[in-house]
């Protein structure tokens, strides 16, 4: 029996991928479960299972194609009975043996495959024969149907001026209501006043005119990013902070710790040091760890630490997520870490793991810099951003001393977060790692 | 002769039938002024005078005919019955008559004027109009509008083949003038018309034959709701050939000679009459439209968009002339739409689930996606069916051969089509539309309640069985 795999939804709201990988070939015999393809999604590089074991007869993609849910990947020529097995040749066989009363080809089960199922006994009752048959998934993406909305609904939506495919049904099987048609309405003039849906862009020059140019796709994750990025830019006041913290005494006991630890996994990073100092101000300051909820009118305080740490791979930026943060140790973050970058880097990150964070933290000081302004990961309210730490001159206690000072710069949503606020919460950050012992205390 | 005179008004309404009339009125309650062209004696069209209000009449006492033969089984016995054919045509004629002066009254009573002539376009605002016989006193030659409603409708088809000059040989128009009883009929087209008209002829003691050149009775309906309605007509008919061509007719004096080729069809026999029922082209001919900017496809429908406005801004179109399916129900609705558009309303025909119905017995009935069409495009749907073996209602009718079936997308379980064979489809089937049209989900049918003892409830169940069990069928688990 022929099926035809098609592409089934890959995660919330996420209609196509690109094919990064073809795992199989046209002749191979694979099992039911088995990975066929890997497909790039806007974040994560995805394996997808085919459900039916088989013979692989044709694949339809190849790296580099684009597909939509519902497109076909591979046609296998399944093991199950019931059908014209030996005469696989024929692609013709589409179709699944037609629901009916008569029992459809018994003559030519008796003599092929002994291991085929036979079908049911005709039964006294005709029709009752095939009283539920769920059709194998076809090969094509189906039509587009018309949205789901009763003729009343349509007619409103209709004078409008509303696209009923845009509009997000509450009803039952996401039936659209007329409520749901205004509550979209509504929505879209605000968001237009808010300048969220901004007039477009003026449209580019032609570059050409003044030398050669190159034009280049975006991939999936620039895309994504380039979306995340406006908009957070667009909806959040942003204020930036600057301070530096005085990190001498705190990377001299890490690296005293590093050398006892050899090659453990784990490498105890800045990095891991700034989550747990990260957290200490979480919990001074609340509600850096909230999310606004304009709306509604309401602040939502969380009450987990989930801190998403930037990984810049060759992929793109990526932002994995610690969980509960305040029940790890510096070692167990320093583990998590090392591996989420990994995995970040052979975009092996799953689409859950980049979810879900309350803060985030961008150090670029592997790679320099004095400072830098970083953009809210929105819902969050606040980005904390490293820059290089270096040696300088300080003056402590009339003194001058040659201190490591690491710039810090802290960007927040100006309209949860004032000014004084910012500045208390940094400079917590800053004294928590200025001091081990106050680290250790607090994290 | 017609005055030299053009005549205005406001909206010019091309044809009286039920797309044509609705459109009138819809237009009349909005206020404008409204004009219709119709040829015909009567208003009402094709449908009212020559199409489905006269085929219904005679199937009803057709229908009749066959439970009287029936009812013997359970006791009670009647005699052959005495059929005649003057007075049968004349009740049916009646029938026509009492609609056609309702429709009448209805213009009457609306302000809307009523021209009977022959239209042809003069240019894209106006129309000339051509009497049959004597143009009555002051009659216009010309009418000019502002806007105009094509709703010509549609004819017989009657291919070159069959064109042979014979009476004997005849359409639908002629098979419903029931000007006798033959006693041998041959139907060429085994859709709608033909099986109707068929189950009609037979009913009242002809012995009807039928040959159709696809392989299956009602093409385009899915096979299992065809299946009970073929094996129900194999014992009504003589012969059902399927995958038949009918080659040749011959006039002869006893009768017509029919040459037909194809699996199991006699290569020569006389049939006293012949129906040709392959179906309808649409009357888009003569009328003109050269004159304007209307175009007109290579079937012969006039182009239109989801408004039914044509090409010429000035004119929309509805109904048989306008594409398929050509139903009444669909022009009156398109009438709507066009008249709504023509006052400047945003309207659209956008209706999901537009009904069909086969008057035949058992009825069969059907809306929305049908599970030959979703396989054709290679939809993902699942299919609950509801065999009328295991309703009681059906039992009680002695009509258990029927079924019920709900097309529904698995994922949102929502409702796409309905499908219905058996007695009352035609009635039963409003609730599939309503459920396909409202985007109900298969939830909303199932935990409705459905009148008992009634056919209605193999919807309910056939819903029910889409989440595993039916209350009345029991499925074994798989």
């Amino acid at each position: 029996m022929t099926f035809e795999f098609e592409l089934q939804e890959l995660g919330e709201g996420i209609e196509q991928a690109d094919v990064v990988n073809v795992l199989v070939e046209e002749g191979h015999v694979i099992q039911a479960g088995q990975n066929v393809v890997e497909l790039e999604t806007e974040k994560a590089v995805v394996e997808v299972p085919c459900p039916e074991g088989g013979r692989v007869v044709k694949v339809h993609v190849a790296p580099g194609d684009k597909v939509s849910v519902g497109a076909a990947i591979l046609t296998i020529e399944t093991e199950k009975g019931g059908a014209v097995s030996e005469k696989k040749a024929a692609p013709a066989v589409e179709e699944a043996p037609a629901p009916s009363a008569e029992p459809e080809q018994p003559p030519v089960l008796e003599e092929e495959k002994p291991k085929a199922a036979p079908p049911p006994p005709p039964r006294a009752e005709e029709p009752a024969e095939e009283p539920l048959v769920t059709e194998p998934p076809p090969a094509e993406s189906p039509k587009r149907r018309p949205a789901p909305a009763g003729p009343a609904t349509r007619r409103l939506a209709r004078e409008l001026g509303v696209d009923l495919h845009q509009v997000s049904g509450s009803g039952p099987g996401g039936r659209i209501t007329a409520e749901d048609v205004r509550a979209f309405v509504k929505k879209s003039m605000t968001a237009a006043m808010s300048g969220l849906g901004a007039a477009a862009p003026p449209p580019l020059p032609d570059f050409s005119q003044w030398g050669p140019v190159e034009r280049q796709p975006l991939g999936a994750i620039r895309r994504k990013t380039a979306e995340h990025m406006a908009m957070a830019w667009q909806l959040v006041p942003h204020v930036t902070q600057y301070d530096a913290a005085d990190i001498t005494e705190l990377e001299a006991v890490r690296k005293r710790y590093a050398v006892s630890r050899g090659d453990a996994p784990g490498k105890v990073t800045v990095t891991v040091l700034a989550v747990k100092a990260a957290m200490a101000a979480l919990r001074a300051y609340p509600q850096f760890n909230a999310s606004l909820d304009a709306a509604g009118g309401q602040l939502i305080f969380k009450k987990y630490y989930h801190i998403g740490v930037a990984v810049d791979t060759e992929h793109g930026l990526f932002v994995p997520v610690l969980r509960d943060v305040d029940r790890k140790s510096v070692v167990d973050l320093a583990v998590e870490i090392e591996q989420l970058a990994e995995r970040a880097r052979q975009r092996k990150l799953g689409l859950e793991e980049m979810k879900g964070g309350t803060f985030t933290i961008t150090n670029l000081g592997g790679i320099g810099g004095t400072a830098f302004s970083p953009i809210v990961n929105y819902p969050e309210v606040a980005i904390l951003g490293i820059s290089r730490a270096r040696k300088e001159q300080v003056v402590r206690q009339e003194q001058v001393e040659q201190r490591i000072m690491m710039p810090v710069s802290l960007s927040y949503d100006h309209r949860v977060i004032d000014g004084a606020d910012g500045a208390r919460f940094l400079r917590k950050i800053c004294e928590v790692l200025s001091d081990p012992m106050q680290l250790l205390l607090e994290a | 002769m017609a005055e030299n005179k053009t005549q205005e008004t406001g909206l010019a309404v091309i044809g009286g039938g039920p797309g044509g009339y609705a459109a009138a009125f819809h237009a009349a309650e909005m206020g404008m002024k409204v004009t219709i062209v119709d040829s015909g004696s009567k208003l009402g069209g094709v449908c009212l005078n020559r199409g489905c209000i006269p085929s219904k009449a005679l199937l009803h006492v057709a229908k009749l005919i066959q439970e009287s033969k029936e009812s013997a089984d359970w006791g009670v016995k009647f005699a052959k019955p005495k059929i005649d054919v003057d007075a049968l045509r004349a009740w049916k004629d009646g029938i026509i008559d009492k609609l056609a002066s309702g429709v009448e009254q209805l213009a009457k009573r609306r302000n809307v004027e009523v021209i009977q002539a022959r239209a042809t376009f003069a240019d894209s605002r106006t129309v000339s109009l051509k009497y049959e016989g004597q143009a009555p006193e002051g009659a216009p030659s010309h009418l000019s509008y502002e806007q105009a409603i094509l709703a010509t409708g549609s004819v017989p088809a009657m291919p070159g083949l069959f064109k042979i000059d014979d009476p004997r040989v005849m359409n639908s128009t002629g098979a419903l003038e029931l000007e006798t009883i033959p006693k041998t009929l041959l139907v060429i087209g085994g859709g709608y018309i033909g099986l109707e008209l068929g189950t009609m002829y037979a009913a009242l003691g002809s012995k009807v034959t039928v040959v159709e050149l696809t392989e299956g009775l009602l093409p385009g309906a899915d096979r299992d709701l065809v299946r009970p309605l073929h094996t129900r007509l194999t014992g009504l008919f003589e012969g059902i050939f399927l995958n038949a061509k009918v080659e040749k007719l011959e006039v002869r004096k006893e009768g017509i000679a029919v040459f037909m080729s194809g699996s199991g069809a006699p290569a020569e026999e006389v049939f006293d009459r012949v129906l040709v029922s392959v179906g309808r082209w649409p009357n888009s001919m003569n009328l003109g439209l050269e004159a304007t900017r209307v175009e007109v496809d290579e079937k012969g429908f006039v182009r239109i968009d989801a408004q039914r406005k044509t090409n010429d801004p000035s004119i929309y179109a509805i109904g048989d002339v306008a594409g398929q399916p050509m139903l009444a129900h669909k022009a009156s609705r398109e009438a709507k739409v066009a008249v709504e558009a023509a006052s400047g309303q945003k309207s659209t025909f956008d209706n999901t689930a537009i009904p069909a119905v086969v008057f035949t017995d058992p009825e069969v009935a059907w809306c929305g996606l049908t599970e030959t069409e979703a396989r054709a495009q290679k939809q993902n749907v699942k299919v609950v069916r509801f065999p009328w073996a295991a309703s009681g209602r059906a039992v009680t009718l002695a009509r258990t051969e029927g079924l019920t079936k709900l097309i529904f997308d698995p994922e949102s379980e929502r409702v796409l089509g309905v499908g219905i064979v058996g007695p009352g489809a035609g009635e039963l089937i409003a609730e599939g539309v309503l459920a396909v049209e409202m985007a109900a989900v298969a939830r909303d049918l199932a935990d409705t309640i459905h009148a008992h003892p009634t056919l209605s409830e193999t919807i309910m169940e056939s819903a029910e069985a889409f989440f595993g069990q039916a209350t009345h069928l029991y499925r074994p688990k798989r």
